[in-house]
């Protein structure tokens, strides 16, 4: 009995992972970029959070290379004098956390629909319409409207202190829908197979069936939409963060760093928005590419070009 | 078909009452338009009294039935800011938001359809790599990012072009204020609508290359190969047109995401159209406006929905069959 390590080390995936440039180079390039961002306390040079290590007069220092630039700063420093370097990695495990949190709840509900749809024949048309009139109005706006229907519930102070699980509850409940389509869709392939006839021969309950035997068999196509909701999720949360309806600067994650260096841009400021804003495009970039691979890989023929 | 077509209408007024229910009830729930109309300074008494003739003590749903009535006739109820009608201010700001997308829509049906043609017919040239390339930077690329690099190229480097707002408008038809006819309102024109059409580019030219790719493989355009007609022909008369029926329907519904990010884009811009203006209402927590956009926005997209839906049922008979079960 081979271990599942030697099994892996085996098999075709890993193989055609390592021969692929660009999964590979992706790969590791979201890998440092997720270890840095849940080691910022130890890998950041400052701590942002820290109000009695940020001095007003670092304000707006330039990157080190540039004129006027302090080695203090490598990447140099914004309108509040804090560390841009250190706040984009604190930011951006903030953005990971709400994008992966975001897209948890998703799956969860979206697979919770649709099983519920593709197996309860009553329940479909309701809960697919549901889904249907909701991606008609693209997940950003609902995210948006949900966003400020929230913000205008509790108020801008009340809002803060819970902006992190109120965002992904936000983003959960505007995305949900490709979950439920994407299962609901492998639901109807497979319960006409075999095993199923046979399962529903033995006798066992249908709920039983449900979760034990088809379930487990939808998880690829869930799998391949997670890695590209996951750079969906971190993008609505910026462009919320970017609205006000998201982070606050004082917590900030990259969207908000974004939003809270574009007021410098017309004083020359470039450094506040633009280092964030690289960071952001590079971490949606390879969960994008990395996605892609994963389509291709698990499934050829679920997505076309 | 007409079967259909009253099955989708009817849906599309369900979709709306809940709409506007959803609407009603954030309204109900939170702010209060006694203190936005007459502000703090009213004793408590004649608070009371107006709010009995507001009708604000009747039940929830005589109060709906109410909203309901009035939004049937175009009232959408006061705007707490602006101190006029809801409906105005939306009819005042969406020329903006309307010549905005419209201009987005036409740089991506103008660039989409070549490029996406064009990576589908010869897949191996360098430039289609670079497009297809670029096309997932671009997907991935945030539209209020690319705003701002753009503002920090063009308006702060290099003084191209003008960064917010629309510059000179003409006035057209008495309410509509158009900022195409004049050489200012168009030099604003150009960043935003660059901005907005950055999100929806890359999307309309992968599905237009793989639509395309598609229909080459297939049997009758072998066939028009065999029969020696020309590529030209063949690519834009024989497969061209047949890539174009998916690509309307995506477009329909791409419709909504569009008016989603033209929120992001006015904001960055600080155009003044729709988006910026329900922006603007969350933040002044005017929710009255706040509810009106909403049902605005839905009743749009409803309306487009439906019609592109009624539409793809007159050319493709078979979605009809699929539908009606």
């Amino acid at each position: 009995m081979r271990t599942k390590w030697q099994r892996f080390k085996e098999s075709y995936m890993l193989y055609s992972f390592l021969r692929d440039p660009v999964a590979l180079g992706s790969f590791i390039i979201l890998a440092v970029l997720v270890i840095s961002a849940f080691g910022a306390p130890i890998v950041a040079p400052h701590n942002p959070y820290d109000s009695t290590t940020i001095d007003i007069m670092d304000a707006q220092i330039a990157p080190a290379w540039s004129d006027g630039g302090s080695s203090k700063f490598l990447l140099g420093t914004d309108a509040q004098g804090r560390d841009i370097l250190s706040t984009m990695l604190y930011g951006m495990r903030v953005s990971l956390i709400i994008g992966i949190g975001a897209v948890c709840l998703q799956a969860f509900i979206g697979i919770i629909v649709g099983l519920l749809s593709g197996y309860v024949r009553r329940l479909d048309n309701i809960l697919m319409r549901v889904a249907d009139v909701q991606l008609s109005f693209s997940t950003y706006m609902v995210a948006i409207f949900i966003g400020a229907i929230i913000q205008t519930a509790f108020g801008v102070a009340g809002y803060d202190r819970v902006a992190v699980p109120l965002l992904i509850v936000v983003i959960g409940l505007a995305e949900w829908p490709q979950y439920a389509r994407t299962v609901r869709a492998s639901v109807l392939a497979e319960r006409r197979k075999e095993y199923v006839e046979a399962a529903r021969v033995i006798g066992l309950s249908r709920t039983r069936i449900m979760w034990r035997h088809i379930l487990p068999n939808t998880l690829s196509p869930v799998l391949v939409i997670s890695t590209v909701q996951v750079a969906n999720a971190i993008m609505s949360e910026a462009a919320l963060s970017f609205l006000g309806l998201g982070m606050p600067v004082n917590k900030p994650s990259l969207g908000s760093l974004i939003t809270a260096g574009f007021e410098y841009i017309f004083s020359g400021s470039w450094w506040i928005t633009i280092f964030p804003g690289i960071l952001l495009v590079s971490l949606i970039l390879v969960i994008n590419l990395l996605g892609d691979w994963v389509r291709d890989f698990l499934n050829p023929k679920l997505y076309k070009g | 078909m007409f079967a259909f077509a009253v099955k989708r209408i009817l849906q599309a007024v369900v979709v709306m009452l809940i709409i506007s229910f959803i609407g009603f009830a954030i309204k109900h729930n939170f702010g209060d338009p006694v203190r936005e109309l007459v502000g703090e300074r009213v004793t408590p008494a004649e608070r009371a009294e107006i709010r009995e003739k507001l009708g604000l003590n009747d039940p929830f749903m005589t109060q709906y039935v109410r909203f309901l009535g009035n939004a049937l006739h175009g009232d959408l109820g006061q705007s707490y800011f602006y101190k006029k009608s809801a409906t105005d201010v939306i009819i005042k700001k969406a020329p903006a938001t309307l010549e905005l997308v419209f201009c987005s829509a036409l740089i991506i049906i103008l660039l989409s359809v070549p490029l996406g043609i064009y990576a589908a017919i010869k897949p191996k040239k360098w430039f289609s790599r670079f497009v297809m390339g670029s096309s997932i930077v671009g997907v991935s690329m945030p539209v209020f990012l690319t705003a701002i690099l753009l503002i920090y190229i063009f308006s702060v480097e290099l003084h191209w072009l003008p960064s917010f707002g629309r510059g000179d408008t003409v006035q057209l038809f008495g309410f509509w204020d158009s900022g195409l006819l004049t050489i200012d309102g168009l030099r604003h024109l150009i960043m935003p609508s660059i901005a907005l059409s950055s999100i929806m580019l890359p999307l309309f030219i992968r599905l237009i290359r793989s639509e395309m790719m598609e229909v080459l493989e297939s049997e009758y355009v072998k066939y028009a190969w065999a029969k020696g007609i020309k590529p030209r022909r063949v690519w834009w008369v024989h497969a061209f047109k047949n890539t174009l029926l998916p690509v309307i329907t995506v477009g329909g519904v791409q419709l909504g995401i569009m008016v989603a990010f033209t929120i992001l884009t006015e904001t960055v811009f600080q155009w003044q159209g729709m988006g910026s203006m329900f922006i603007e209402s969350v933040e002044r927590s005017d929710t009255s406006l706040m509810v009106a956009y909403l049902v605005f926005v839905g009743m749009v997209f409803v309306l487009v929905n439906t019609a592109v839906d009624i539409i793809y049922g007159l050319v493709n008979p078979t979605v009809r069959v699929a539908g009606r079960k």
